[in-house]
């Protein structure tokens, strides 16, 4: 549950920092990226070109992503060489 | 205590209250009719007589922002301004009331353009009535003088900030007799300096300003209404204790000649005081008439002046600004709707007077007064919003 206006501190203050962290952004997509990793050659060009750092990498490899934060704007899929990236409705539940 | 008695305008009476408030910091851009008002101070920093870091801004935009910065890093901060400078600050007034600032503006009541005037109305200061900030009207400079001390300790009390107004040239540039207060006592009143936090205190960080979506802008407007709402039991304690310690006790509005009156006007700033002479030369030819001033207009004391005012038979509301095809003008709308409550619902006629500095004489003031008598004796109202001096 959300804190009411009776515990908000006074004058919108933010009293812990890097709270955005907990914000998680991600329900503002309407299409989400699926990564084939059949397909998926790691050329970290989604990771690159990405604008809200939302391709998990590790190792130097790509491991998904951060639906978190995803906003789904799908440069990713545009981007991937190996057309391995595709974008589905999240109002179909895919 | 000795009081030191003299002949000031009202931006020198302003003035002089800045100077005994001694702010951390004064941002500022000029503007007719209030310009003296900084100008006049800015001569005490250059004197050394305050220990103010004055920020001469590019606009007033630019000095409120500043101000907010620095009421945020936790100073006591002041500025003054009128009409398009109040207008330009729009923005940032309710940014500073979202923060809950303590600021307070010495503001001079001038028409909004256009078409271009400098001189009164209280267009001004209305367009911002809901911009959350507390707004008292003045009646001349002595009361600008009493009210700027006590908006200081208001703000920091309610954590709100605070508007005090005068009427443009007719108080902002009128010699008139001012008690003054001696520094010490004025600094001893104010006390020290409060703040809602503090944005310097490294130790425990704060963010200010960050985005507030739908799940928490509307729980934070609230908390900021409620604010509003609990400045009212602390504007009453001020104005007692300035009473106490210094003569003249302050309320939300003052009832002259008011306990057995028939017929009262309303009215705002300096018009209250011409109608008071009105008043006493009425009384003495048998009319039971009287004057309600309403000197705090935000937050709006709808309880107290409904009680105040049920027992009148017929009221004018006078407003000088026009609503433009509202149902009246402000001070008519809340007037009307707070009596809308009560049981005997008093008859409440509206006159917009004054637009762009027009004078305002005794003679029209009795006339409104003669019609509220002749509305009672008829029982009928020809109209309920009427234009006071202008030409048709
Ligand atoms: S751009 Fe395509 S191929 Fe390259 S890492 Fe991303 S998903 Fe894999
Ligand atoms: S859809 Fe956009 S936000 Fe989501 S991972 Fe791809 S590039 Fe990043």
């Amino acid at each position: 549950m959300k804190k009411g206006w009776k515990e908000l501190p006074i004058g919108t203050q933010i009293t812990k920092p890097g709270s955005s962290e907990e914000f998680k952004t991600g329900d503002w997509r309407t299409e989400k990226p699926v990564i084939d990793f059949d397909n998926c050659i790691h050329c970290l060009i989604c990771w690159v070109y990405c604008p809200d750092s939302s391709v998990n990498v590790s190792d130097g490899k790509v491991t998904g992503i951060d639906y978190d934060f995803c906003k789904g704007c799908g440069i990713c899929a545009e981007e991937c060489p190996k057309d391995a990236i595709s974008m589905h409705s999240e109002a179909e539940g895919e | 205590m000795e009081k030191i008695i003299m002949a000031k305008t009202g931006n020198e009476s302003m003035a002089e209250a800045m100077r005994q408030i001694n702010p951390d910091v004064v941002a500022a851009y000029p503007i007719t009719p209030a310009t003296e008002v900084v100008q006049i101070f800015s001569s005490f920093v250059a004197d050394g007589l305050v220990d103010t870091e004055l920020v001469l801004a590019e606009s007033e935009h630019s000095a409120l922002s500043a101000c907010v910065g620095a009421a945020a890093a936790g100073g006591r901060v002041m500025t003054s301004t009128a009409s398009q400078g109040l207008a330009l600050m729009h923005e940032v007034l309710f940014i500073a009331a979202g923060l809950r600032l303590p600021i307070v503006i010495c503001e001079v009541n001038r028409s909004l353009s256009g078409p271009i005037n400098i001189h009164c109305d209280h267009s001004d200061t209305m367009a911002s009535r809901d911009s959350g900030w507390i707004q008292i009207y003045s009646e001349n400079s002595q009361e600008a003088y009493d009210n700027t001390i006590q908006a200081m300790k208001i703000a920091e009390k309610a954590f709100l900030p605070a508007i005090v107004s005068v009427d443009a040239f007719i108080i902002s540039h009128s010699m008139e007799r001012l008690e003054v207060l001696p520094d010490n006592e004025v600094q001893k009143f104010i006390g020290e300096h409060k703040k809602p936090y503090d944005l310097l205190d490294v130790d425990n960080p704060i963010t200010l300003g960050g985005l507030d979506l739908q799940d928490f802008f509307f729980e934070h407007k609230r908390g900021e209404i409620e604010a509003m709402k609990e400045a009212k039991p602390i504007i009453i304690e001020v104005g007692k204790e300035y009473g106490e310690k210094f003569g003249t006790t302050y309320g939300f509005f003052e009832e002259y000649m008011m306990e057995d009156a028939d017929f009262a006007i309303i009215a705002l700033g300096s018009t209250a005081g011409t109608t008071k002479v009105v008043v006493d030369s009425l009384r003495k030819k048998g009319m039971k008439v009287g004057l309600f001033k309403i000197r705090v207009f935000r937050p709006f004391p709808f309880e107290e002046i409904k009680k105040a005012l049920e027992h009148i038979k017929v009221i004018a509301v006078l407003d000088r600004v026009d609503g433009m095809s509202s149902f009246g003008s402000p001070v008519f709308h809340e007037i009307r709707s707070c009596l809308y409550e009560s049981e005997t619902k008093p008859v409440i006629t509206n006159y917009i007077y004054g637009l762009g500095g027009r004078d305002i004489f005794p003679k029209e003031i009795e006339g409104v007064y003669k019609e509220l008598e002749e509305i009672a004796e008829k029982g009928k109202v020809k109209n309920l919003i009427n234009y006071l001096g202008v030409r048709e």
